[in-house]
C-alpha cells in the first residue's frame, strides 16, 4: 500500500489553495498557448519558464504551473487543428486529418467536445501510468553507474535526433552542436575555464533558459514575419456545444487502445508525443472496417491521436522524472527547469524528496480534471482567443520572451545571444537541423561528460569498460538502433499531406 | 544554378566552425589532477563528429529549402535589428520605452499599419509592464536612469 501512502501525501501537497490556484492558472495558460496556431507546448513552457522563476516558486508549485501549463498545451492544440486547419502544435497535427473535415461538415462542436473527452481519456490514464511505473523504472536506475548514465544519454541523442530530422547527419550534428556549447564555462573537475576566450559572461556557460528561449521563441517570431502574418480567422462557424453521446461511446475504446499505444511512445527516450498520436491514429486506421472514411471526418479519426498525443505526454514524464533523460522537446525543457531549481531527477528523486514527485502526480490528476472542464464546456472561450490577430500577438510573445529573461540574469549579453540563437534557430530550422536536440546536448552536456570521465576514472583508462555491463551494451545497441532505423522506416512512416483547406 | 547550394555553403560553414572549436580545444588548460579522460578529450570528440557531419552535409547535401524572397529577408533582418537594438537598450532606457519602440516596430513588420502598430506597441508597452512587474513581480523598471532626470 505504499502507493496510496505516497499517493494521500501527493494530495496533501497538491490540495492547498496556492497549488491548485497554479493548476488552474496553467491549465488556462496552457490551452491559450496551444489553441495557438504555431505556438506548441515546448514553445510555450519555453516562454513562461522565465516567469516561473521570477515568481519566486518553491520547486512543487513551479513544477506543478509548468506542467500544468504543458498538459494544457496538449489539450489546446486541437482546437486550431480543428477549427483552422492549422496544428497548434506538431503533436496536434494527425487531428487535422479528420477534425477539418468534421468541422466543415458542421459538427466543429461535436468534433472539439469528442476530441477534449479523448485527450482526457489519455492523458488522465497516462498519469495513472505514470503513477505506477515511475517507481518500478527508479528502482531499476539505481542499477545505472557512470558507464550506462553515458549509452542513456546516447540513446536519448539517437531517438530524439533520428526521429526529430529527415537527415540524421543534421540530427546527429543538432546534438553535437548542443554538446558543443555546453563544454563552455568552467570545467566541473578541473575548475579551469574552457572555451571562454577570456570573455566574463561565459564563465558560468551559456544559460539554458537563453539558449531555449532564443531557439524556440525568438525564432518563432521570425518564421511568423516569413508567414507575413497570415490573419488568423475562424474558418469554421462553431454551433451549439452539444455532448455528442454515440460518438462517445463509439470510440471509447478507441480511445483505450490510443493510450496504451500513446503511452509506450511516450515512455521510449525520445519519442514523444508526435510519434503517439501518428501511431495511434495509424493503428486505429489499419484495424477499422471503415478505413475510407479516415480522413473525411471519421469521429475515431479525431479520438484516435488526441488520446494518443496526451498519453504520450504523460509517458514522457516518466524517463524525465526517473532516469533525468527528457522523452520528448517539451521534456527537455521541463528538464530544464528542473536543473535550474536544482532537483536532480533520477532514482534519488523518488526517496529524497517524494513531496516533489507525489505533489506533482497527485497535481496532475487533479489537472485534467480541470482541463476536462475547460475544453469541453468551456471550449468557446478559447475559440475567441483563436482570433488573437500575429500582429499583436508576437510583439507581445517578444516582450514576455525578453522581460523574463532580463528579470532573470540583468545583462544585456544573455539577451542579445538569445537573439542570436533566435536567428540560428531559424536558420537552422530552415535547413532541416532539428532544435530539440542542441536543447538537449546544451542540458546533458556536462552530465554525459562527467558520467565518461567518472567511469574512465573507475576503469583506469580502460574504454571498454563503457560496455561492461548488460544494461550498457543493451542501451547502446537500442543507440543504434534508434539512430539507423528511422532510416528504412521513413518510407513506411511518412505522414499523410494534410488536407487541402480549399477542398 | 544547383539546388542544393544551401547545404553545401551550411556545411562549409559547419567545418570552419568544427576546426575553430577544434583549435580552440588545443588550448583549454590541463588539471592538475591525474585523469585519464581530461578536459580537452570531450571537446575533442565532439569537435570531430562536428567536423565529419559537415563534411558528410557537403558531400550529400538535401535539396534548398524554400527561402523567403529578398522583401521578407530584408523585413526578418530588421526584426532581428530591432530585438538587438531592444537588448542594448532595455537596461539604460528601461522597459517601457525600450519595449514601445521594439513592438511597435515588430507590429509594423507583421501588418504594415503604421497607427495599428504604434497603438499596439504603446498598450503592449504599458500594459506587459504592470502584468509582469506588479502581476508576476519581475524585476524590471519602467525608466532606466537614463531617463531619470
Amino acid at each position: 500500500m505504499d502507493l496510496l501512502a505516497n499517493l494521500t501525501q501527493g494530495f496533501a501537497v497538491a490540495l492547498t489553495w496556492s497549488t491548485l490556484l497554479l493548476a488552474v492558472a496553467g491549465c488556462f495558460a496552457g490551452t491559450i498557448i496551444g489553441s495557438l496556431p504555431g505556438l506548441g507546448p515546448s514553445n510555450g513552457v519555453a516562454i513562461l519558464i522565465p516567469l516561473a522563476f521570477s515568481l519566486g516558486l518553491d520547486a512543487t508549485e513551479a513544477l506543478v504551473l509548468m506542467t500544468s501549463v504543458y498538459y494544457g498545451a496538449m489539450y489546446g492544440g486541437r482546437i486550431s487543428s480543428i477549427l483552422l486547419n492549422i496544428p497548434g502544435d506538431e503533436p496536434a497535427l494527425m487531428t487535422t486529418l479528420d477534425g477539418f473535415p468534421m468541422a466543415r461538415q458542421g459538427r466543429a462542436a461535436d468534433a472539439l467536445v469528442l476530441s477534449g473527452v479523448a485527450s482526457f481519456v489519455g492523458a488522465f490514464l497516462a498519469t495513472v501510468g505514470l503513477m505506477l511505473l515511475a517507481p518500478v523504472l527508479a528502482r531499476v536506475a539505481y542499477l545505472f553507474g557512470p558507464s550506462e548514465y553515458f549509452a542513456l544519454y546516447l540513446l536519448a541523442f539517437c531517438t530524439l535526433g533520428g526521429l526529430s530530422s529527415r537527415n540524421q547527419v543534421k540530427a546527429a550534428l543538432a546534438a553535437v552542436t548542443g554538446l558543443g556549447i555546453a563544454m563552455i564555462g568552467l570545467d566541473n573537475q578541473t575548475g579551469l575555464p574552457r572555451l571562454t576566450f577570456g570573455e566574463l559572461h561565459l564563465m558560468d556557460g551559456v544559460d539554458f533558459l537563453v539558449a531555449i528561449v532564443g531557439l524556440f521563441a525568438v525564432s518563432e517570431i521570425f518564421f511568423f514575419i516569413e508567414s507575413h502574418g497570415k490573419e488568423s480567422a475562424i474558418g469554421v462557424k462553431l454551433g451549439r456545444i452539444t455532448i455528442p453521446v454515440k460518438d462517445i461511446v463509439d470510440s471509447i475504446w478507441t480511445m483505450l487502445r490510443a493510450t496504451v499505444i500513446g503511452f509506450i511512445a511516450g515512455v521510449l527516450p525520445g519519442a514523444g508525443a508526435s510519434l503517439g498520436s501518428f501511431l495511434a491514429y495509424m493503428g486505429e486506421k489499419a484495424i477499422s472496417r471503415d478505413q475510407e472514411t479516415f480522413g473525411t471526418g471519421n469521429p475515431r479519426g479525431v479520438a484516435a491521436p488526441e488520446a494518443g498525443n496526451n498519453a504520450a505526454a504523460g509517458g514522457a514524464l516518466v524517463p524525465m522524472l526517473t532516469l533525468g533523460v527528457p522523452g520528448s522537446g517539451t521534456t527537455a525543457v521541463l528538464l530544464a527547469l528542473l536543473l535550474t531549481l536544482n532537483i536532480t531527477p533520477g532514482p534519488t528523486l523518488f526517496s529524497d524528496r517524494p513531496e516533489v514527485v507525489w505533489g506533482l502526480i497527485a497535481s496532475l490528476l487533479i489537472a485534467n480534471f480541470v482541463l476536462l472542464i475547460m475544453n469541453v464546456p468551456l471550449v468557446r472561450l478559447f475559440v475567441h482567443i483563436l482570433s488573437v490577430p500575429a500582429w499583436l500577438l508576437l510583439p507581445g510573445i517578444m516582450l514576455v520572451a525578453y522581460g523574463g529573461v532580463y528579470s532573470l540574469s540583468g545583462s544585456s549579453f544573455d539577451l542579445i545571444l538569445m537573439t542570436a540563437f533566435g536567428l540560428f534557430g531559424y536558420i537552422f530550422r530552415k535547413l532541416d537541423v532539428p532544435t530539440v536536440p542542441i536543447i538537449l546536448g546544451i542540458l546533458l552536456g556536462n552530465n554525459m561528460e562527467d558520467n565518461l570521465r567518472r567511469a574512465m576514472i573507475i576503469s583506469d583508462g580502460d574504454w571498454t569498460y563503457l560496455f561492461s555491463s548488460g544494461i550498457a551494451v543493451g542501451l547502446w545497441i537500442a543507440a543504434i538502433a534508434g539512430f539507423v532505423a528511422p532510416i528504412f522506416l521513413r518510407q513506411f512512416l511518412r505522414k499523410p499531406s494534410q488536407p487541402d483547406s480549399n477542398a | 544554378m544547383l539546388s542544393n547550394k544551401s547545404d553545401r555553403i551550411f556545411g562549409l560553414g559547419v567545418v570552419a566552425v568544427a576546426l575553430a572549436y577544434l583549435v580552440s580545444a588545443t588550448q583549454i588548460p590541463a588539471g592538475f589532477l591525474s585523469d585519464p579522460v581530461g578536459s580537452r578529450t570531450f571537446p575533442y570528440i565532439i569537435g570531430s563528429i562536428a567536423l565529419l557531419c559537415g563534411i558528410l552535409i557537403i558531400l550529400r547535401p538535401d535539396e534548398d529549402p524554400s527561402w523567403p524572397a529578398w522583401p521578407t529577408v530584408a523585413r526578418i533582418g530588421s526584426a532581428l535589428a530591432v530585438m538587438y537594438v531592444f537588448a542594448v537598450i532595455l537596461r539604460p532606457l528601461g522597459f517601457i520605452p525600450s519595449a514601445f519602440v521594439a513592438s511597435t516596430v515588430i507590429s509594423y513588420l507583421i501588418v504594415p499599419r503604421l497607427l495599428q502598430a504604434l497603438l499596439t506597441g504603446a498598450g503592449l508597452a504599458v500594459g506587459l509592464f504592470f502584468i509582469l512587474k506588479y502581476g508576476l513581480g519581475l524585476g524590471i523598471f519602467a525608466f532606466g536612469k537614463m531617463l531619470a532626470f
